[in-house]
């Protein structure tokens, strides 16, 4: 099947999310939509699959002009889609989810459904693609990557000619990712295309056959797999970019934060982080690496009280687990949580009022019962200027604020109390390369000035630009502590669990030190901090690794929905 | 394959503190309810001095074959039941039994303490007191019934994700235009075709406001209660108040005896000698379950409830789907509307009187699904007739206090206390497409 | 013209609260008007032969509903006719009163991202305690009613707080633990009325003994007896959940947690703590509805009765509601409804043949449903969309329902 999208627009209010955007997807090849979050990827395929009606433009298949006006005729026209959130009724079985919307039922004016057809036809689309579901299976007890794979053969059980797979890898393992490479590989073998959304760069280059490149709502430019990952990201993003965060080799200080044996349960009642020892020393950067999802999380909740853990974790000698946030946060901490609008902001608060969510009830801003207004906005509009906050004032409610801005709200309240240690989660989700640079300063401010710092990020280039050591967590547990000089090959590995003999091997091999060891024996991983020299990302450096990451690679997983 | 799995770790830990929890409140409840009846029951003073229980087991106002009374000494009887529920508690304490035994040692624990409680109350010495227990379980039909179609109602609303606090309203919409209607056409049926339409129209009403006006679905079911309460109150004292006979006036339902069933002992004449409308309530609780879980209709109505976006994407209408199922639960609760009226045979001003905000509770206690609620409304029809048949009996626990006992088992629930319920996901939140 | 009527008469044409509330408040007395003529048997003959004579239907209709509404402004603002032409008025701070102490029980822990159905409940239990310390506490005049008042407060904090622990401790949803608290009080009430500690021997039916003298709220002037302290206790409840909800630390963190609860506990803000908080005042202030209906100059028997909340309990969501949750809009709400309910009464004794006052609780409910659901009086007139920036969230062009995030999705998450 030829798909071709013809001068689609969709604006927004004023903003336009596509402007006559044109693109061709072959029959058989796997076309990838390139581009930063924001660009109008999102919006483009929801086009595409009848969720949004263009302003103007055509779909056309196979010659003919067609119209969506819902997902319905976009899957009667063989189009399928696999969403970044999927779309799986948790509390249903496999089988139930797939067959919904396209029941076989046997007659009857409500539609009896038969179930006996419906597992039979789900087994006969997994084994004739090899993706292999259980039918009886609730989705809501599978793991991600095999609800990921009851989404496409959801889309090929109603005939899907081309697929469509947006995001697919933001909560896969690079091996997951491998897998999921393989199967794309089959359904071009079988004859279907499939369109292909990231904005990851070196996944473009392994499994694309034609790249088009959107950004600001409109195709810039279409490149081979062949091209460098520098190329593309100037296509991407419109501008060589390269992160670089100037860093002064520093010594790290007395041990501020020691967490020994630290377990923590998720919601579900699963070990999220399983024994877990590490020591953060003041002025230093301790970068949390990791696929989302490995017990991150978790852990910067526990050490910041908002989840009950056992084992131990020390501020200064001062006991943190089974503390609240509140007292938590009475020890100094500056917490940047890891989703602004869910955990950081109150949408209906002034910017002056967001600043002072954690300390409204101590001087200057308020006492036991009253609050001091006056004190509380001087500081928002003081902070407003500090931090370069775009806001006609310090009265603007946050919800009215764009993401950026949003975040650094955020990170001013967790700087400007002078923090004794300062967690910040993802510290540059879905902000411009602008804020990015400000943001990464401010914490580098930190360190420099003697605090123990402690980033988590999936983004293993701002992990690498940052840290002065990298920890990187694999299922709940911290499977290396290893020097930011680490190529990003070795800290995929880990990231991964070091799995495969490969990994192991080299996981033995190089320069990484068992975490357990490195607590029994404080002095060894001192010295293993010490060559930590690396002032620049490898990027400034020139190594070939440079090209592999640039930072529009770096933009939030969030912004794009 | 080895697909590794991300957010999972599963590493189950302990696996259920919860479950334990639950086992050691469930195991100590039922002792403590074996102990009340051994010491307040069993050995109290009322059922001392061999006084004996006395049953009626013939239900008078019905026709069927008369049935001598049941008398039996009432002590041991209430301790042994008593020995059997601490025996049980006291096993569910000690072990983790399967869901199925459990399910079975609770309703074992309920029927002893339920009967222990009948047997205490209608126990005398001289045997002058006695309990109709037909009687008992006709007035809990009665009872049930607008309970049962009013939590079906709610059922399906809820079920495709809109929450339905307008259950009270929708029955009392229903029961006016069916003393209206009925009364002008001399017809009952037509009365109660019309209460039932005039329900769908309740039930329209908050499928327009609430998913085309996006108005938040408990404050509107509680504005749109008070507004069923306003309109029919106004007629009410506008029409028919001044003018009964053409306004207000009808003859009430006759039950229909089904010919062999309804002889069966005891049961017969309550089970198979109803009206027509208690018949079509039971028939509508299995039917809306097999279409529930058993058709594409059901498949897409809990799909819309649970992930609106998933349903959508594969083309369903979420919204065309909430309609339909707001105005079919509005429709069921305007049945209930018209019983409560045609079991007396007129309309009295907000004679729903909180049943609505019962049937809310059904649907809650039986864990949204129709089998449930119907056990949950017949839970508490019989603690209501049970009320009122023992408030003759001069017992020492207030009949008043007794009708409270649903909410305190309801309230328990929700606490998570008798195992936790679970709302389908998108209940009460509107579905906006993009 | 200048700018600024300019801009004043584009506001006025937009879909803002002001007109939004006017023009839902237009719509609900059309409506009234509608019920008062399908009501009238006669009316009704004579729209049956409009085409012959259109005008006696016309005519007829008009001074239907213009006699209606007549009676009711008299009853409730001004009578002309009348000695005390300012009575009315006062009758309208009389019934307003409890509603004020109504609304904010269900706007403040609104805020918080509670939604209060309990108020039933939380009102019953507070007049069991009012009236117990009405009647068995001997205490000189002063004293005495702030004794009862104390109590009153007590009995319905209880309850509400009760229901904060429930949804704290358990989870349990606020709304389905009230309902059960709702009918378990009026099992209690019910109960209580005929025990000997509360029957009054005296009577034959269920009504329970009547405070004493000293237990009674004062009155505050002799011309209008009805007129008592409770309206200015109203008025200090008004001005202290005002303060609290705007200057203080508590409203503070009830604001933050009814807007983003997870953020308000990574902030260190404890959701559990403050969500018992605010279900404690808002049953104190139910507490004071009871106060009212028990030691008030309202009721003539100072005592209980089976049906003593008298559905305040839910008024007061309605009249919150329309108050969009801010104490003052809410003193206004109430004093709106307050006009209502004392017009209808006066509605209901003036016209022949009667309308019956209830038409009033028709258009409280239609008036709260247009102000839940600006959009739609927004299509019926066609105002334009809100100038951006005016609301936020003005996608949907009108002005959001009051209830924050967290209460608008609350319904369903927990129970």
């Amino acid at each position: 099947m030829r798909l071709e999208l013809r001068g689609i627009t969709k604006t927004f209010g004023s903003v336009a999310a596509n402007s006559a955007i044109d693109l061709t997807v072959e029959p058989g090849e796997i076309h990838c939509l390139l581009g930063e979050n924001g660009a109008g990827k999102s919006t483009l395929m929801n086009i595409l699959y009848g969720l949004l009606t263009p302003d103007s433009g055509q779909i056309v298949v196979d010659g003919q002009t067609r119209e969506f006006t819902s997902p319905g005729d976009a899957i009667k026209a063989g189009i399928g889609m696999v969403h970044q959130h999927f779309m799986l009724v948790p509390v249903f079985t496999v089988a139930e989810n797939l067959v919904l919307g396209n029941e076989e039922s046997r007659g009857g004016p409500l539609g009896w459904l038969d179930r006996r057809k419906a597992k039979a036809d789900v087994k006969e689309v997994s084994a004739r693609y090899g993706l292999p579901v259980d039918p009886e299976a609730l989705i809501e007890d599978l793991p991600v990557g095999v609800q990921q794979r009851v989404e496409i053969v959801k889309a090929l059980m109603r005939d899907a000619e081309v697929l469509i797979l947006d995001e697919p890898t933001a909560v896969l393992t690079p091996q997951e990712t491998e897998e999921l490479f393989t199967v794309m590989r089959g359904l071009k073998a079988a004859g279907k295309s499939v369109v292909f959304i990231t904005h990851k760069l070196n996944e473009v280059r392994a499994i694309a056959d034609r790249i088009t490149v959107i950004r600001r709502g409109a195709v810039v430019g279409s490149a081979e797999p062949t091209a460098s990952a520098r190329e593309l990201a100037s296509l991407m993003v419109g501008r060589d970019v390269r992160l670089v965060v100037e860093k002064e080799p520093r010594e790290p200080g007395e041990v501020a934060l020691s967490v020994r044996g630290l377990k923590v349960t998720d919601d579900r009642g699963f070990l999220a982080v399983d024994d877990v020892s590490f020591d953060l020393h003041a002025g230093e950067v301790l970068g949390v690496a990791g696929v989302q999802g490995n017990g991150q999380t978790e852990l910067v909740e526990a050490l910041t009280g908002l989840r009950a853990a056992t084992g131990s974790a020390e501020l200064f000698g001062r006991q943190l687990v089974g503390a609240s946030p509140r007292a938590v946060l009475r020890q100094g901490l500056g917490h940047v949580p890891e989703d602004r609008q869910h955990d950081g902001l109150v949408p209906d608060f002034s910017i002056a009022e967001n600043l002072v969510l954690d300390q409204f009830d101590n001087k200057p801003f308020g006492g036991l019962l009253t609050l001091d207004l006056d004190a509380i906005a001087k500081n928002g509009a003081d902070r407003l200027a500090e931090f370069d906050i775009r806001a006609e004032s310090e009265r603007t409610p946050a919800g009215a604020l764009s993401g950026g801005n949003q975040q650094k709200v955020v990170v001013a309240r967790a700087l400007q109390r002078d923090p004794s240690l300062l967690i910040a989660s993802q510290p540059t989700r879905g902000v411009d390369v602008g804020a990015m640079e400000f943001i990464h300063k401010r914490i580098v401010e930190q360190r420099d000035a003697g605090k123990p710092v402690l980033i988590v990020s999936t983004e293993l280039d701002e992990i690498t630009a940052l840290s002065d050591r990298i920890a990187v967590m694999y299922r709940g547990k911290i499977v290396g502590i290893v020097p930011p000089d680490t190529s990003n090959e070795e800290l995929g590995l880990l990231m991964a669990g070091g799995s495969g003999d490969e990994a192991e091997a080299s996981l033995e091999a190089e320069a990484v030190e068992p975490v357990a060891e490195a607590v029994a024996e404080p002095d060894i991983e001192a010295e293993a901090v010490e060559p930590v020299v690396e002032s620049e990302t490898p990027a400034e450096t020139g190594q070939p690794a440079a090209e592999e990451t640039p930072a529009a690679d770096q933009s939030s997983e969030s912004a794009d929905e | 394959m080895a697909v590794a799995t991300i957010a999972a770790a599963p590493t189950a830990i302990a696996g259920g503190t919860e479950a334990d929890t639950r086992r050691y409140t469930a195991g100590a409840t039922q002792i403590i309810m074996g102990l009340v009846m051994l010491l307040g029951f069993g050995l109290g003073t009322r059922t001392a001095h061999g006084a004996s229980t006395t049953f009626g087991m013939t239900l008078v106002s019905k026709q069927g074959t008369h049935v001598p009374d049941w008398v039996f000494p009432a002590r041991p009887v209430i301790v042994a039941l008593a020995v059997v529920v601490v025996l049980l508690g006291a096993a569910r304490l000690a072990v983790q039994l399967p869901r199925r035994w459990r399910l079975i040692g609770t309703s074992v624990v309920l029927f002893c303490f339920t009967f222990a409680f009948m047997a205490w109350s209608a126990a005398d010495p001289k045997g002058g007191e006695r309990l109709i227990l037909p009687s008992v379980l006709d007035s809990m039909v009665i009872a049930a019934v607008p309970l049962v179609l009013g939590a079906l109602g709610g059922v399906v609303g809820e079920r495709s994700g809109v929450v339905n606090v307008a259950i009270e309203g929708q029955l009392l919409f229903g029961g006016f235009m069916t003393a209206l209607v009925g009364t002008a056409t001399h017809s009952l049926w037509i009365g109660v075709i019309a209460g039932v339409l005039a329900g769908a129209l309740m039930g329209l009403l908050l499928a327009v406001l609430a998913i085309r006006y996006l108005i938040e679905q408990v404050v509107l079911g509680v504005v749109l209660n008070l507004l069923a309460l306003g309109v029919t109150g106004f007629l009410f004292k506008s029409l028919m108040q001044t003018n009964q006979n053409s306004y207000n006036n009808l003859t009430p339902f006759t039950t229909v005896r089904i010919p062999g069933l309804a002889s069966i002992w005891v049961i017969g004449p309550v089970a198979f000698d109803q009206p027509l409308i208690v018949y079509i309530a039971v028939f509508l609780v299995m039917l809306v379950h097999l279409g529930l879980f058993h058709t594409r209709w059901g498949l897409r109505t809990r799909a819309v409830g649970e992930h609106p976006a998933a349903a959508d994407t594969v083309g369903v209408k979420v919204l065309r789907l909430r309609y339909r199922n707001v105005m079919l639960g509005g429709a069921f609760a305007g049945l209930g509307g018209a019983w409560l009226v045609g079991n007396v045979g007129n309309f009295t001003e907000n004679m729903t009187n909180g049943k609505g905000f019962i049937a809310l509770a059904a649907v809650i206690f039986g864990r949204w699904s129709p089998f449930g609620a119907l056990a949950a409304a017949a839970l508490f029809g019989f603690t209501d007739a049970l009320a009122s048949q023992t408030s003759s009996l001069q017992l020492p626990i207030p009949s008043d206090l007794l009708t409270t006992l649903p909410y305190v088992a309801t309230l328990f629930a929700v606490a998570g206390l008798i195992g936790r319920v679970r709302a389908p996901a998108a209940d009460g939140k509107p579905y906006i497409k993009g | 013209m200048s700018d600024r009527l300019k801009r004043i008469l584009a506001g006025i044409g937009s879909a803002n609260t002001v007109t939004v509330t006017v023009l839902a408040f237009v719509l609900s007395v059309v409506i009234g008007g509608v019920l008062m003529i399908l009501s009238d048997q006669h009316l009704l003959s004579q729209w049956g032969y409009f085409f012959q004579h259109p005008t006696d239907a016309l005519s007829g209709s008009w001074d239907k509903v213009a006699n209606g509404y007549t009676a009711m402004f008299h009853g409730a603002v001004y009578d002309p006719h009348a000695k005390q032409a300012l009575r009315p008025i006062e009758n309208t701070v009389v019934d307003a009163t409890p509603l004020v102490f109504a609304g904010l029980a269900v706007a403040l822990p609104f805020r918080a991202g509670l939604f209060n159905i309990g108020g039933q409940s939380q009102l019953i239990i507070g007049a069991v305690c009012a009236t117990w310390v009405g009647f068995t506490v001997s205490a000189p005049m002063p004293l005495h009613v702030l004794l009862v008042v104390i109590a009153g407060m007590i009995g319905g904090a209880l309850v509400g707080g009760l229901t904060g622990l429930l949804k704290a401790r358990f989870g349990a949803h606020e709304v389905i633990s009230s309902i059960m608290l709702n009918n378990i009080a009026l099992g209690v009430l019910a109960w209580l009325i005929k025990t000997k500690a509360f029957h009054d021997p005296n009577r034959q039916d269920a009504i329970s003994k009547p405070v004493k003298d000293t237990a009674l709220l004062p009155a505050i002037h002799g011309s209008s007896p009805e007129l008592n302290f409770s309206t200015v206790l109203a008025i200090l409840a008004v001005l202290l959940v005002w303060w609290v909800m705007s200057r203080s630390t508590l409203g503070f963190r009830l604001r933050a947690l009814g807007s983003n609860p997870d953020a308000a506990r990574t902030a260190g803000i404890s959701v559990s703590r403050n969500q018992v908080y605010a279900m404690l005042l808002a049953g104190a202030l139910m507490g004071l509805v009871a106060v009212t209906q028990i030691s008030g100059t309202l009721s003539a028997s100072h005592a209980m009765t089976t049906t003593l909340d008298n559905g305040i309990g839910f008024t007061g969501i309605t009249v919150a509601l329309l108050g969009r949750g801010k104490p003052v809009g809410v003193a206004l709400a109430a004093l709106l409804f307050g006009a209502l309910d004392a017009g209808g009464v006066a509605m209901e004794a003036a016209t022949t043949p009667t309308v019956p006052h209830d038409v009033v609780t028709v258009v409280q409910a239609v008036i709260v449903v247009f102000v839940a659901a600006p959009k739609l009086v927004q299509e019926i007139f066609r105002l334009r969309d809100v100038r951006r920036g005016d609301i936020k969230g003005s996608g949907t062009g009108a002005a959001p329902s009051v209830a924050p995030a967290t209460a608008v999705d609350s319904a369903a998450e927990a129970v």
